[in-house]
């Protein structure tokens, strides 16, 4: 019976085959680890925040003079609403830890390299719509740290020189943030993650799904095949990553509902203080931050003094991930077979990547502005090592590179420290400055430390 | 050896971000398992809060029903509040008040903020000391000023509770023009520590910090009324998770037997 319905459907809807091919004959490199779980859990995420999304939004009223009030009504009147809330803001975070270190797991893999350029790019592109989305998202609730936070980034766009103020104005639909850009954000932060994402998603997984998965090993599992053309290393995506990924899925589960049921506010983090006091035009907070998952990009805007060259800066240090293929032209793959200073820049670039993090949600001091410049120039650099890596290079090109480098921010600084505290600024010079001495000058001083191994021809249990 | 410094590393600034912290306020210890607390703190809130403040997201009867209250109690003695009509408000009803915005511009010098979510905003500890800390300072339209919140426009509602305090001298800089709450904030507080009882009201100050305790609590339940059910479910949430990932757990391994 079922084995007629089938063939039926087989018939006039190809079923049987989309099942084998994305699945049941689906073959995945059997050496994943922890790193791999992140990409069935950010789509279990956006699952999820579609869901509440959907029932919030049958609760909530996108009207500036209703909305704070209504977000109350569903914590306080809907049954259950609070839970819906807190599964969304909760969800938002979630959201962005996952993908997060599912990006990084790309990076140490080496999982954007040729030839998964296409597959990174589609990523990027998912986290770009992802992070507006967040963003429109935030503004909602219309407390204060949403209207003032959509206020500062939404001007971000007003300092594009010509266009910048029409601009500015067309995205609010009026002069401030107002009921007009709550309407317009609350229809966007329902089409984005509704139709866009799942279709980039969509189209993510088919590009996968073409190039097959990279591994913990670099390895590519479609280069050895046994007779039948299934890989040596394969094993069906179907039953065994599914059933891994469940476990995925339940450890993830048990953290995320830990933080909904015991701690939704994260200490404010995922959701401010200020939050809980309704949107006022009239009254500025005293200190703006945007929610955590931002920060580091807004630490890297207040670093450069010009509000332009710093929205600029801001849009490099996402923009520059869209180039990783092409930046990094190592053909060794994962970080297993690079050299240890390539493992020591990664550390350095998450060290950063925090650091910049946290000074995002704090107040600007002069050691603060410091760190800031500096844990932003080591973002950049961290880009500027990996493409010197690219291939092993002789002590000259390692020293010309380092001088180089060192050379153009001592410059700035030379030209920065006239209006600043001079005994903040050299000492702050070590940041950038240990890590190119050791990315730089380690390959010259160091050898044993730049040497790459050998990349295995099968993948390591 | 290498990766666990690494990690140290990565996770310092974060460790950093924990332990920086405001100004040093008294702990309010609530316990929103107390329900007579709650109930005295509803009382006093009604009697000393709500005709400026008002808690005008949540509903008499949903305090009604998480505190045991029933709702001829609520209409004899906790609604005192009248519509435009004169009539008392219904049990179902939010807890407007009735005081005009312009009316309260011109008593106070600023609208009393809503009291609905204000735990979720300051945080238990702050309003504890904040009530603690009103002192005598002629210079203000009230007679008093407050340490944790310079300037503040709100008069000394509870004086008769608590009596009056003076700041002992030598600690002035509280009386700056300019401080505005902000500046509370940096670390322009001094506690009340610093402040001395001149005159006792009709409680002893250890009665009195309970009355705040009270008021406190219920502040903080009223901010988050779901607070103490969402962390009993969640315990059975976590459990069943737990349970359904060593589950998982297995399944996976007996899958996975024959994967070498």
């Amino acid at each position: 019976m079922f084995k007629k319905l089938l063939a039926w459907v087989d018939a006039r809807f190809p079923l049987t085959e989309t099942w084998e091919a994305h699945l049941s004959k689906y073959y995945a490199p059997k050496n994943f680890n922890f790193w791999y779980f992140f990409g069935s859990l950010a789509l279990l995420v956006l699952v999820l925040q579609i869901l509440t999304g959907l029932f919030l939004a049958m609760n909530y009223k996108p009207d500036a003079g209703l909305a704070f009030a209504s977000v109350e009504y569903i914590m306080r009147d809907v049954p259950g609403g609070w839970f819906l809330r807190y599964m969304h803001s909760t969800g938002a975070s979630a959201f962005f830890i996952v993908v997060y270190l599912h990006m990084f797991r790309g990076l140490i893999y080496g999982s954007y390299k040729n030839p998964r350029e296409l597959l990174w790019l589609i990523g990027m592109l998912i986290y770009v719509v992802l992070m507006a989305t967040a963003f429109m998202g935030y503004l909602l609730p219309w407390g204060q740290m949403s209207f003032w936070g959509a206020q500062v980034i939404v001007n971000l766009f007003g300092a594009i020189p010509g266009i910048g103020p029409d601009l500015a104005l067309w995205i609010r639909g009026d002069y401030v943030v107002s009921d007009a850009t709550l309407n317009r954000f609350f229809a966007l932060h329902f089409f984005l993650p509704v139709i866009i994402l799942p279709a980039l998603v969509f189209v993510h997984i088919v590009a996968l799904h073409r190039v097959g998965s990279n591994n913990p090993d670099g390895v590519e599992i479609k280069k050895k095949k046994d007779e039948n053309g299934v890989p040596l290393d394969g094993i069906p995506f179907h039953p065994y990553y599914t059933v891994k990924d469940i476990v995925g899925v339940g450890v993830f589960l048990i953290l995320f509902f830990a933080v909904v049921f015991f701690m939704p506010e994260m200490f404010g983090r995922f959701l401010e203080h200020d939050n809980f006091v309704p949107a006022n035009p009239l009254k500025t907070p005293e200190h703006i931050a945007p929610v955590w998952y931002f920060t580091p990009f807004y630490t890297v805007l207040r670093a450069v003094p010009d509000p332009f060259l710093g929205v600029v800066g801001m849009g490099a240090a996402v923009g520059i991930l869209f180039l990783l293929p092409w930046i990094d032209r190592n053909p060794i793959k994962s970080w297993r077979y690079r050299s240890k200073l390539h493992k020591f820049s990664i550390f350095y670039f998450v060290f950063a990547f925090l650091w910049l993090g946290w000074l995002g949600m704090q107040t600007v001091t002069p050691l603060n502005a410091e760190l800031g410049v500096r844990f932003a120039e080591t973002y950049f650099l961290f880009f500027y090592v990996l493409w010197v890596y690219s291939r092993q290079r002789s002590k000259g090109f390692y020293l010309f590179a380092f001088a180089l480098a060192m050379g153009l921010i001592v410059v700035y600084d030379l030209i920065r420290v006239q209006t600043l505290d001079p005994g903040i600024v050299w000492p702050a010079l070590l940041i950038p400055g240990i890590y190119l001495a050791v990315c730089l000058l380690g390959p010259i001083v160091a050898p044993r430390l730049n040497e790459e191994k050998p990349v295995p021809e099968r993948v390591t249990a | 050896m290498k990766r666990l410094l690494a990690i140290i590393l990565c996770v310092l600034p974060l460790g950093v971000m924990a332990s920086s912290g405001h100004m040093a306020l008294d702990k309010a210890d609530v316990d929103l398992t107390n329900k007579a607390s709650l109930q005295r703190g509803f009382k006093y809130f009604v009697n000393y809060c709500l005709s400026c403040h008002s808690a005008g997201y949540a509903r008499y009867n949903r305090v009604g029903r998480d505190l045991g209250i029933p709702d001829k109690i609520l209409l004899e003695n906790v609604i005192f509040i009248r519509d435009k009509k004169n009539e008392q408000l219904k049990p179902g009803d939010l807890m407007k008040v009735t005081m005009s915005d312009d009316y309260a511009k011109d008593a106070f010098g600023t609208e009393p903020p809503d009291l609905t979510l204000v735990a979720r905003v300051r945080g238990a500890d702050w309003l504890y000391t904040y009530l603690r800390s009103f002192y005598l300072d002629p210079s203000r339209p009230f007679g008093v000023n407050n340490t944790v919140f310079p300037n503040v426009g709100m008069p000394h509602v509870l004086w008769e509770l608590q009596g009056w305090q003076a700041l002992r001298e030598s600690h002035a800089h509280g009386e700056d023009e300019g401080h505005d709450e902000g500046a509370a904030e940096e670390g322009g507080h001094e506690g009340p520590a610093q402040l001395v009882l001149v005159k006792q009201g009709v409680q002893s100050p250890a009665e009195y910090d309970q009355t705040v305790r009270d008021i406190v609590n219920f502040l903080v339940y009223l901010g988050e009324p779901v607070k103490l059910k969402r962390q009993t479910i969640g315990l059975f949430v976590i459990l069943f998770l737990v349970l359904f990932s060593v589950l998982a757990y297995f399944l996976k391994k007996e899958y996975w037997k024959d994967v070498h």
